[in-house]
């Protein structure tokens, strides 16, 4: 055992420090006192380093494998809706507008629905309740994603399309501008179906990060607010809100990035066609489904690297939503230390 | 300290055991295909008890098994869609059939019982082209006299991952239609004009179950376990037939198995009065040059042994097992083709 700490030993001495003569005294006494706790240090460090090594190592091996892609399609990659596995002709436009798309409605649906359910669980709601609903929120994010796949595929879709469906046909396909996006044969399956979906999935993630910073507002700012009187919803919008709103962005970018990644659920239930339709009610496809039906069975270099350069896509979709979340906090922060 | 070595050490000692556990194993590995992983999976059951050699086949699918036998990583691999002669040749492998199913259209239309809907092979390419959309178009009509066809557009179903049964499906698309081979073509997954992609032959079936007036294809033993309204076919010989064991037999039959180089064969479309015009087989891939002789006798005595003894598994699962007189080619070509690194035939 000793020799391993004494190379762990000199290897922090290296680095962090140039290696004078106090320092390196520093160390030799630190070495007899402190050094499990060096070897800590030196532990989660590693740890934390293996982190980058892995996220490099990921984007370097995703661009090896999709150059046979980029060097025969170009930018046209992202441009083209052709997906044809026989003539080996591949574009990324279909799954990259389905992913957004479901992602978009989930969010639609699900910041509304989510804010909901945290203004009830800490405004509103008797004590006595506030328990046992927090827990079934969280028992509803750690349902597996398949779990929601099936359901949606053998209970959702069936009464989405024989219901659903027909009502928004006739009442919402006939509108102009927004009609064409809500008519098509009712089907069940498709990219509002699957953007329903991810909505249920991504309320729960939301839901109880929104509750919990809700619940670190102090009790003096919500109690001057009402002894002004304010109602509950002038206090949740005017106070809360403002106070928690870095919080409630992070929970809602949480939210997104599980929406843009998921993919057994939206297997099931988008319908998987490679085709661009102006209709949610359509079948389309997203990245993450196309690569989970597609990678198993694909021959040849161009169609394993066409699909390894979606992969890359939904990469760099992700990190550009985050690096946004990050800096639109970033901005906010700022105004908020210029008016104050 | 102490109890951190004795840790060490146990767990050193755990990890050269299990080594040498799979060292001294005589298993067969395989990978490939997953239409037919419950066959084998039976077979390798069976043989198990009887001989003590286990067989451990992944279903990874085919795409897979190609390239893990070309890499060596396995045993056998194991394909639906058979390699051409050249392909074959490429890799040094050899392929032989193993056991057959059909692949048969379903629906999901009111008012038609099951198995009374006639379709032939033009009608249903025009279909999964987009060309023929309602359920009472002329086309359809004229094969159904006096049925009651509704007047339905036509929701068309077809796999969305890559699958041997696409490719059977699509082979015999493109043999009964020229519109369809220039504009799609055949292959594990293709370019589809309409539709619908279903994960797996069970993703296919539930969304015909599912939506109403709708038309997909599944593996036949799908159609059967989930009691699918399954569609008669037109063969090549103006015959409409019935999807069962007797008309893929006959299909099988039908085909000139002795003139096809690398048993590349494809059971679509063949001639025979009884042939249901969707059959196809699936593949094992082997190297010809063996390095290691004794596991490829190993798993050539499996394929022997499933061969004669496991007929009725396979039918018993809805697969339809090879004909005598094409075991008996493998058999012939095992022998001829897979040597050890000496040059000595493998198989006697």
């Amino acid at each position: 055992m000793p020799p391993l700490v004494f190379s762990v030993f000199t290897f922090t001495a290296t680095q962090n420090s140039i290696p004078t003569m106090p320092t390196f005294l520093r160390y030799a006494r630190l070495k007899l006192q402190n050094w499990p706790d060096i070897l800590f240090r030196v532990i989660t460090r590693i740890s934390a380093f293996s982190v980058l090594i892995l996220l490099a190592a990921i984007i370097v091996s995703l661009i090896i494998g999709s150059l046979p892609a980029i060097k025969a399609f170009g930018f046209n990659f992202l441009s083209s809706t052709e997906w044809d596995p026989v003539t080996d002709q591949f574009g990324a436009l279909v799954p990259i507008v389905g992913t957004l798309v479901t992602a978009g409605i989930a969010l639609v649906i699900a910041v509304p629905v989510s804010f909901g359910i945290a203004l009830f669980l800490t405004e509103l709601s008797p004590r006595w309740l506030r328990r046992p609903l927090g827990v079934a929120v969280e028992l509803l994010a750690g349902i597996p994603s398949i779990i929601y796949g099936m359901w949606g595929l053998f209970v959702f879709a069936p009464l989405f399309g024989d219901y659903v469906e027909p009502w928004i046909n006739s009442h919402i396909g006939s509108m102009p501008l927004i009609g064409p996006f809500f008519s098509g044969p009712p089907m069940g399956i498709g990219i509002l179906t699957a953007g329903i979906i991810l909505a249920i999935m991504v309320i729960p993630f939301i839901a109880s990060v929104m509750r919990d910073v809700f619940e670190v507002v102090p009790a003096l700012l919500k109690e001057s607010a009402y002894g002004l009187g304010a109602t509950t919803w002038e206090v949740m919008w005017n106070v809360v809100l403002p106070y928690t709103k870095i919080g409630v962005v992070g929970g809602i970018m949480l939210g997104l990035g599980r929406a843009l990644g998921e993919t057994m659920a939206v297997t099931f239930v988008i319908g998987n066609a490679h085709s661009l339709n102006a209709s949610l009610l359509m079948p389309g496809n997203s990245i993450s489904s196309a690569l989970a039906n597609e990678f198993n069975e694909a021959v040849g270099e161009l169609y394993t690297s066409a699909l390894i350069e979606l992969g890359l896509i939904l990469f760099f979709i992700t990190f550009v939503v985050l690096t946004l979340a990050r800096f639109m906090l970033y901005k906010l922060a700022k105004r908020e230390g210029k008016v104050a | 300290m102490t109890k951190f070595n004795t840790l060490l050490k146990s767990i050193g000692l755990a990890t050269a055991l299990m080594t040498a556990g799979s060292a001294f194993a005589t298993d067969i590995t395989g990978a490939g295909a997953t239409f037919p992983y419950p066959i084998y999976a039976k077979w390798a059951e069976a043989y198990k008890a009887k001989t003590g050699v286990g067989m451990n086949y992944q279903s990874i699918g085919s795409g897979g098994g190609i390239k893990q036998i070309v890499a060596k990583t396995v045993d056998f691999g194991a394909s639906d869609m058979p390699l051409t002669p050249e392909a074959l040749a490429k890799d040094g492998l050899m392929q032989f059939p193993a056991v057959m199913g059909g692949v048969v259209p379903v629906i999901n239309v009111n008012g038609i019982e099951a198995g009374q809907l006639k379709l032939d092979g033009k009608v249903l390419a025009e279909i999964y082209l987009g060309k023929i959309t309602k359920w009472n178009d002329p086309a359809i009509v004229a094969l159904n006299a006096g049925a009651k066809l509704p007047d339905e557009a036509i929701t068309v179903v077809h796999r969305s991952d890559g699958s041997g049964t696409t490719f059977i499906f699509t082979n015999y698309l493109s043999k009964v239609s020229t519109d369809w081979k220039s504009t799609v073509g055949e292959g594990t997954a293709v370019s589809w004009k309409v539709g619908t992609g279903g994960k797996g032959n069970e993703g296919v079936a539930s969304y015909v179950q599912r939506i109403k007036n709708s038309i997909g294809y599944v593996e036949y033993a799908y159609a059967l376990q989930n009691k699918m309204n399954h569609t008669q076919m037109q063969n090549r010989e103006g015959q409409f037939v019935k999807p069962d064991d007797t008309s893929f037999k006959a299909a099988a039959a039908g085909a000139d198995w002795e003139h096809a180089p690398g048993f590349y064969e494809l059971l679509t479309n063949e001639p025979g009065k009884a042939s249901w015009p969707i059959t196809g087989a699936t593949f094992i891939l082997m190297h010809k040059v063996q390095d290691k002789p004794e596991s490829a006798h190993a798993v050539l005595s499996f394929f022997d042994w499933a061969y004669s003894n496991g007929s009725e598994m396979a039918a018993a699962l809805d697969y339809v097992p090879m004909p005598e007189k094409v075991q008996k080619l493998v058999r012939a070509a095992w022998k001829k083709e897979i040597k050890g690194g000496d040059g000595k035939a493998v198989w006697k």
